[in-house]
């Protein structure tokens, strides 16, 4: 701001070519500034347009056609709304996947964030080693998108794995869990919570912004630790439970990699695992109904879209801001 | 419990009620702590000790470590499909790598547009780019694959130009986030002196945008080979030659051959896929959870 200013006693300075000159300099900059604007954006707009923006709109147009990637162009014939008919009161896939996606989304993310939140507690404290744990907490997340590690959990709640192994030390007799079309969902959902690392890290952060006073005050006012957790913590922590809420659904919705491997690209047994996103891939890529596919892709993006909106309009409710003193 | 007289109770009460928020004792949280330690690496041990079983202690032995050490899986798997693991890899660290640079090289110029220049419809490009910010990728996945066959880039000569195309233009919106916030942080004087010096800019970016900004640098660097060395969907839908496939891709063969052999190999080489992303774990630990905390940036 100070800088903005500056520009301004030079000008009004004595000797008239010096100030002229003064006058000409910082014109001539800003309109150079706003060339050199442009010319550093123009990767980033060039991406915008031809990797975002243009293939949104090629997108839209195809999610009411029968496009496939067979026939040329030139013979794509305009479906009109058939695509979103067939989506919405023709095809039982499609809302299982939808059922599948909600169910996945419903109960992994809740117990992520409460696993997360929970191990955050018990980390705030600031005690040797604390490092060393959040380091190794944090590790699954780093490692558990990858395909390699949706082959080990595959394998681990497979009849011969780790799980049923440790099943019969209590003398239970397990299943292949991923085989059992009741259950197979259910070991993705172990998956994700596994990786609560990440949001972990950001609870953590947010913990350390808890003035100390606030519990104090509670503790003089005789609160006991559960009442300092419901009215200290939990309100001072709510901006980054709703971070971490919003984006965990969102990653929780497009919950792919491991659904792929399980069910080897199918969404099964019998359809358990059809996510939102595999079912789509099965749509456009396996089947090359692509015009069908677009058309769920518009649907799964207004989904996000509208999700995202309800989070923040109930958000003024619950989440708390402290006037600029955190974040 | 501290109700009255706060005032004198304060030097002395101060120190245990700090110590006792919640979390309990410490011996007890400790046990807490280890024992949850135990569920998160046991899979990643029990992969380690799987990969090292023979055939039949795979069958027999579900506990963690192998009785003998046996090392034929890592052999076995990097030659299990016509063409050799090895190749996976470099096709792997060849995308990585070149993910690496092209991001942080476009993104580095996009912040710094968006931090620093001032210019006509800044804000909303900004806004945008905040927008394309939870674009989930795969609703672009379709038409991009569209647009990539028909200008003739799927399956070509060099396969590689629809994953890295994208990383060259700043579409991960996150990283051009990231080191906006970054530059926000580097005084203004600097550029003032520097202008004052005659510097434009470029100058300005060159020699005081540019160098400061290694840190954030350092994290994008890190971040993108991580999310592309693990990244399977768009390499699923771009790689259709074997002898093009990325390690993720080659991973799934294994899947299709469903006999008890190949289970040995495909963890040895589920091992070796993760060993760099551990690897890098291990070297910059503490930036990467520090990279979180400042940019809310997910693993």
């Amino acid at each position: 701001m100070a800088l903005t200013t500056a520009p301004d006693p030079t000008r009004r300075g004595p000797g008239s070519d010096r100030a002229h000159a003064e006058r000409r300099g910082p014109g001539r900059f800003r309109h150079s500034e706003g060339l050199a604007g442009y010319v550093f954006l123009s990767p980033w707009l060039i991406g915008l347009m031809g990797v975002t923006a243009i293939p949104m709109l090629l997108s839209l147009y195809l999610s009411f056609t029968n496009y496939d990637i067979l026939t040329p162009f030139s013979e794509v014939e305009w479906v009109g709304l058939a695509n979103y008919e067939r989506m919405f009161t023709a095809d039982p896939s499609y809302w299982h996947a939808v059922r599948v996606t909600l169910t996945f989304a419903l109960i992994a993310v809740p117990l992520k964030l409460a696993a997360a939140l929970g191990v955050a507690l018990l980390l705030n404290r600031a005690w040797r080693g604390v490092g060393l744990f959040r380091g190794l907490f944090y590790l699954p997340s780093l490692l558990g998108g990858s395909v390699a590690l949706a082959i080990v959990w595959v394998n681990m709640f497979n009849r011969d794995g780790a799980f049923n192994s440790l099943l019969s030390l209590f003398g239970i007799t397990g299943k292949p869990w991923v085989n059992d079309p009741d259950w197979a969902l259910e070991t993705l959902m172990v998956l994700a919570i596994w990786q609560f690392g990440a949001p972990m890290v950001i609870f953590l952060a947010g913990l350390k912004q808890v003035p100390t006073e606030l519990y104090e005050a509670a503790s003089v006012d005789g609160a006991g630790r559960f009442r300092q957790f419901r009215n200290v913590t939990l309100p001072m922590l709510s901006p980054v439970i709703f971070f971490n809420l919003v984006l965990e659904t969102i990653n929780g919705f497009q919950g792919f990699t491991a659904a792929f491997v399980l069910s080897n690209g199918t969404g099964g047994p019998v359809d358990s695992t059809l996510m939102y996103t595999l079912n789509l891939y099965i749509t456009g890529f396996t089947d090359l109904n692509m015009g069908y596919a677009s058309a769920m892709a518009w649907v799964f993006l207004l989904a996000i879209a509208v999700i995202t909106a309800i989070f923040f309009s109930t958000g003024r409710f619950w989440v708390h801001y402290s006037d600029g003193e955190d974040r | 419990m501290v109700t009255v007289t706060p005032t004198t109770a304060a030097p002395t009460a101060a120190p245990p009620t700090a110590r006792r928020r919640p979390g309990g004792r410490p011996v007890l949280r400790l046990v807490i702590l280890v024992a949850i330690v135990v569920v998160v690496l046991y899979p990643l041990i029990w992969m380690v000790g799987t990969s090292l079983k023979s055939q039949e202690e795979i069958v027999n032995n579900v506990g963690l470590l192998p009785e003998r050490f046996t090392p034929g899986n890592y052999t076995a798997g990097w030659s299990n499909f016509d063409v050799s693991f090895g190749r996976f890899f470099l096709n792997s660290a060849m995308v990585s790598l070149l993910t690496v640079i092209g991001n942080g090289l476009s993104c580095l110029l996009a912040a710094y547009a968006f931090a620093r220049l001032r210019f006509r419809l800044r804000g909303m490009w900004f806004a945008v780019m905040i927008g394309t910010l939870l674009l989930p990728q795969h609703v672009l996945i379709v038409p991009q694959y569209i647009l990539f066959r028909t200008l003739g880039l799927v399956g070509g000569d060099w396969p590689y130009l629809p994953l890295l195309i994208p990383q060259f233009l700043a579409t991960e919106a996150f990283f051009v986030f990231l080191m906006v916030q970054f530059m926000r942080g580097v005084p203004r004087e600097l550029d003032e002196a520097a202008r004052i010096d005659g510097a434009g800019p470029f100058g300005i970016f060159r020699h005081i945008i540019l160098p400061l900004s290694r840190p954030a640098l350092v994290t994008t660097a890190i971040f993108s080979f991580i999310w592309t060395w693990n990244d399977f969907f768009r390499q699923l839908v771009f790689l259709s030659q074997l002898e093009d496939y990325t390690v993720p891709v080659a991973l799934t063969l294994f899947i299709d051959s469903t006999s008890q052999s190949a289970v040995g190999p495909m963890f040895a080489m589920s091992v070796l896929s993760l060993l760099p992303v551990f690897l890098f774990f291990v070297a910059f630990q503490r930036m990467l959870v520090e990279g979180i905390n400042t940019s809310g940036i997910k693993g």
